[in-house]
């Protein structure tokens, strides 16, 4: 006899919006006829991820935000909503970059048909060609789903499941660059050999923890731990598991694609990476360390605390050496994943403190900020697609003010200066941390943010203090989605930044986990 | 009552001039430079008015507002103002039309419009005054560290040759001290949670707490660094000489009048009454760095070729004398202290701006580029002197009355450190006179010397106006333009004030002396009782 299991439809209604999307996607890619698929897919990705930011927020706002559902495997509780929204949010204006069509003279970020090999006679026809690839909104809302999913796993196999669901359209998409197709595709090539490592890692340790405790649901997992204490198999499968998850938050020492894959995949691919990615990530990381091992945090306690200081300083200090700003926002993606450890270990063990609330926060300002960051970045342009070179953008503050504007707001969020969002998410997470005693911890972020300070900088003193050079970079102008995200992002920057009470409350309210 | 609202008018109104100011189009730059001036003197006028409604004898604290911000965090947006803070508000506002008049054609030849120097001035003069108004420590913060910002485009964009390197040094160095001093706020937060129940960053609340001599310790250190750099002590000095000398005039003249006041402003409000153990266990130890500045400062500053140089190395030594006045820890050496603060502010910036004037006509820094200036343009020669001999500390100067002040306070109680630091005092005479003697007086020399052919209008270096030179006929002559009716209008109200507040200082004493009183009775030493 078997039994099925409960499942409540309303509770699941984001992720099968976003997932119902992205299947409709991939019939509207065999139906629907080539001119007509770029709005209808458009369309359709915005109805799936707007749908389930939507469909979240209602769940938020009435009181079903506390359910182990679909036989114990999800858990929608006020974190689990808290993050989908965010990284539906976030995905919704992802999608829009990636629909953008006025910047490229091809109409396009991404290649025209991704099969044809770079350099072929072929593809240099397809290089003027405006035909337009429209197979990455299905598998982006793909990702979405996957990561939707990922936040709210409260099992080990669900989790895994919903890590390749994620990963596996984002190795797909990060090689369709339509310009410098190469170094689009190395860095796909990279991206899926160590993410294939990092899946293995990830269901090696489920094994061993399957086998200390019996279990995948991390309930039980917390229980066993409990009953039996730090079993060497079960602290090897958890520090198997975290590993698996610290390389997708691209947390140094497992950071090493980050720059490659941010360099080469197509900069709507990178934004999305990067700020819906590192969400998925660390709500995966924040649930798993706190439902399952919760109580024996004198097991990953440590490990969080010496990989974050080694984040922290690996971002801010290989920073300091980039010459391109997509590297850099790359190196500074793997700093900001440290200072989001830092709230991570904000949290106690009971799940008192601020932490979880504070890393949440940290998590949506810093996915807006990066957004709108790499927003700007798709805007400078020089022959041969975006200009990504700092020295391609000395002197933009004279010949784009606005541009140089927006960079520079969101660069000044990322350093973390008052009065922008980066500084209320750094405040939060290092009194989180404080709070819970680790203020070592919190003196190394601060002191990483000041050398960080020193590459955000630079790139201002570029735009606005430097002499134009002669073969600079030119500023596209954007069309409406670029523009929609652009004010949406630097809004939100500083609306966060002066008056985040609002915000701040959601995530405090949201800060419980079930499970 | 509206008294109360002044304060937020007096951020709110340079904060919208700033966006309406940078809103204008690009060809109205005379209408951006217009408003600027017109808002920044409504901006005295609010602040003279927060005088006349704010009572010396009365609450430590007056004209406060307080609003829930973020109620997260337990912080508010609180402002409320004691004596110390009210006279610097004063100083800003006086300040603040003055640079806008000096630098009227000063932009015009930077690579950017003048509208955006105007509009970040005024965005600096909100963020300065949210500084000494703020009555919450996680607000000051944030002005603390948002204040950074329109300096660093000031600097950057305006600025001298070596602007980028000195921009980026400034905001490294404030930021690199702001993040140690935000590490000491989350602590001070995490303990008033620990000893009131709900965290608070409010003054008067924290101002309560009983903290561990320790733990007073570490967070002491966490605001001290910041303020230590922001109101340069030796060895944390080494940004102020790069920025004073390639900001705009106008914006060293706030900068080294306003913006570092902050540090010594700070040590009084922050460092003195919430951490009084710990104030006392290091005030040895800052007034060596105190003393070790004023020496070291006027032994550089006799060095400097570039006037600019020199007087911000004269400021960090002038520095020395406040941070001595205030950790003697006596009313008197604290009054005049504070005293010290406002005339410096005065005098240095009197000082910079007429330099600045002379640089305008001359396009050099360097003091070996000029002479024989005072036959020629007497008006210039007789403000510069004024402006040194009021650096210099001269009786019947204000800075004198300052100066002596913090002497005979410290005296009773830091015999050694006082005696020692007087000798700053000569030294002062000597770098200041030398300057004057230098550029003033003496044969006719230098870049203002006409030569054969017309001169091409050279690049500044300092940032200033390249139109001053004057047309040449003959060799040897020198042909400088003396001061005009705007640069008069400029240092008058200066100068004024020197020898003003130099005979009659009491109004003002009589707003600093009971804030200082009470910070000394926080900090437990009026009676004399520091245990040497």
């Amino acid at each position: 006899m078997i039994e099925v299991p409960d499942l409540s439809l309303a509770a699941l209604a984001p992720l099968l919006l976003v997932l119902g999307a992205a299947c409709v996607g991939v019939l509207v890619e065999a139906f629907v006829p080539r001119e007509a698929r770029q709005p209808v897919q458009v369309a359709l990705a915005l109805v799936g991820t707007v749908g389930a930011l939507v469909a979240t927020l209602l769940l938020a706002a009435g009181d079903r935000d506390h359910e182990v559902t679909a036989g114990g495997a999800l858990a929608v509780d006020g974190a689990a909503l808290f993050l989908q929204a965010t990284v539906a949010g976030l995905g919704a204006l992802s999608v829009l970059l990636f629909a953008e069509r006025s910047l490229d003279p091809a109409r396009s970020a991404f290649v025209a048909s991704a099969a044809v090999p770079a350099g072929s006679p072929r593809d240099r026809e397809l290089m003027t060609d405006t035909r337009v690839q429209t197979e990455v909104y299905p598998l982006a809302t793909f990702a979405v789903g996957g990561m939707m999913l990922f936040v709210a796993a409260n099992d080990l196999l669900v989790m895994f499941v919903a890590l390749e669901v994620l990963s596996l359209p984002l190795y797909l998409i990060s090689g369709m660059a339509r310009r410098r197709r190469l170094l689009s595709q190395e860095a796909a090539v990279k991206y899926f050999l160590l993410g294939a490592f990092a899946s293995a890692f990830f269901l090696y340790g489920l094994a061993l923890v399957y086998g200390a405790t019996g279990s995948v649901r991390l309930r039980d997992i917390r229980e066993a731990g409990l009953e039996g204490g730090g079993d060497v198999l079960l602290v090897l499968g958890l520090g198997l598991l975290v590993v698996g998850l610290l390389f997708k938050a691209s947390v140094a020492p497992f950071h090493t694609w980050t720059p490659d894959v941010y360099q080469g995949a197509p900069t709507p691919v990178t934004a999305f990476m990067a700020a819906c990615t590192k969400v998925a990530a660390f709500g995966a990381i924040l649930r798993l360390l706190y439902v399952a091992f919760g109580t024996a945090e004198w097991t990953w306690r440590p490990l969080v605390y010496a990989v974050a200081i080694a984040s922290m300083v690996v971002g801010a200090v290989l920073g300091l050496t980039q010459t391109d700003l997509k590297r850099m926002l790359a190196y500074s993606s793997i700093a900001h994943a440290g200072f989001l450890l830092t709230g991570v270990l904000g949290l106690g063990s009971g799940g008192e403190g601020s932490g979880l609330a504070a890393t949440m926060f940290y998590l949506l300002t810093y996915g807006l900020t990066t957004l709108g960051a790499f927003a700007v970045l798709t805007l400078v342009r020089d022959g041969d697609g975006e200009a990504t070179h700092l020295s391609q953008w000395a002197g933009l503050g004279a010949r784009s003010p606005l541009t140089a504007a927006l960079m520079s707001l969101f660069l000044l969020a990322l350093a973390g200066i008052p009065l922008t969002a980066g500084f209320t998410g750094k405040f939060a997470v290092f009194r989180a941390a404080i709070e819970q005693g680790a203020w070592p911890l919190a003196l190394v972020a601060l002191l990483a943010s000041a050398v960080a300070a020193f590459f955000y900088l630079r790139v201002i003193v570029l735009m606005y203090f430097s002499e134009p050079v002669p073969d600079g970079a030119t500023v596209g102008v954007p069309g409406t989605p670029t523009t929609i995200v652009l004010a949406v992002t630097a809004t939100a920057t500083l609306a966060l930044g002066i008056l985040p009470g609002a915000v701040l409350d959601l995530a405090e309210q949201a800060a419980i986990f079930v499970g | 009552m509206s008294a109360s609202f002044s304060l937020v008018a007096m951020i709110a109104l340079p904060a919208i001039g700033a966006a309406v100011v940078a809103a204008l189009p690009r060809e109205r730059s005379l209408l951006a430079k217009q408003v600027a001036l017109g808002v920044s003197l409504a901006a005295l006028l609010l602040a003279v008015l927060a005088t006349i409604a704010f009572d010396a004898g009365g609450e430590r604290f007056q004209l406060t507002t307080s609003v829930s911000w973020i109620p997260d965090f337990g912080a508010d947006f609180a402002l409320g103002v004691d004596g110390i803070a009210l006279v610097m508000l004063l100083l800003i506002g006086v300040l603040v039309p003055l640079v806008v008049a000096a630098s009227w054609h000063e932009a015009d030849t930077a690579p950017r419009p003048p509208r955006v120097f105007f509009a970040w001035l005024l965005l600096l003069e909100a963020m300065m005054v949210g500084v000494f108004a703020a009555t919450d420590v996680l607000l000051f913060y944030v002005f603390f560290e948002a204040m950074l910002v329109p300096m660093y485009f000031l600097i950057g964009s305006f600025g001298g040759p070596r602007r980028q390197y000195a921009a980026v040094k400034f905001f490294l160095y404030s930021l690199l001290g702001g993040l140690v001093m935000l590490a000491a706020v989350i602590g001070l937060y995490v303990v008033s949670t620990s000893q009131l129940g709900e965290g608070t960053f409010a003054f008067d609340a924290l101002r309560q707490l009983d903290i561990d001599p320790g733990v007073q310790k570490l967070l002491f250190l966490g605001f001290f660094v910041a303020f230590a750099i922001k109101a340069p002590l030796v060895p944390l000095h080494t940004w102020l000489p790069d920025s004073g000398a390639e900001a705009p005039i106008g914006g060293a003249v706030l900068l080294v009048g306003v913006l570092d006041k902050v540090g010594t402003f700070g040590f009084l409000r922050y460092c003195l009454p919430l951490f009084p153990d710990a104030s006392r266990f290091f005030a040895p130890f800052v007034l060596v760095l105190a003393v070790i500045g004023v020496l070291y400062a006027a032994l550089l500053a006799m060095g400097q070729s570039d006037m600019k140089r020199l007087v911000s190395y004269t400021s960090i030594s002038h520095f020395g004398f406040i941070a001595l006045g205030i950790f003697a820890f006596t009313t008197e050496a604290g009054t005049g202290a504070v005293l010290y603060m406002v005339n410096h502010g005065i005098a240095t910036g009197l000082l910079f701006l007429v330099v600045g004037m002379l640089i305008a006509r001359g396009g050099s820094r360097e003091i070996g580029d000029y002479g024989g200036v005072a036959k020629h343009a007497p008006k210039l020669a007789g403000a510069f002197l004024v402006a040194g001999l009021a650096s210099l500390a001269l009786p019947g100067t204000n800075s004198f009355v300052s100066e002596f002040l913090v002497l005979i306070g410290s005296f009773p109680e830091r015999p050694v450190f006082t005696i020692v630091a007087t000798v700053g005092i000569i030294l002062a005479a000597l770098y200041i006179l030398l300057m004057y003697q230098r550029t003033m007086h003496g044969p006719a020399r230098g870049v203002l010397l006409a030569a054969d052919e017309p001169p091409e209008p050279t690049p500044v270096a300092g940032g200033g106006g390249a139109t001053a030179v004057a047309a040449a006929p003959a060799r040897g002559v020198l042909r400088v333009r003396d001061l005009d009716r705007r640069e008069l209008a400029v240092v008058a109200p200066l100068i004024a004030l020197v020898i003003g507040l130099g005979v009659f200082p009491q109004p003002l004493l009589n707003l600093i002396e009971p804030a200082v009183s009470a910070t000394m009775s926080d900090v437990g030493a009026d009676s004399g009782g520091t245990d040497r």
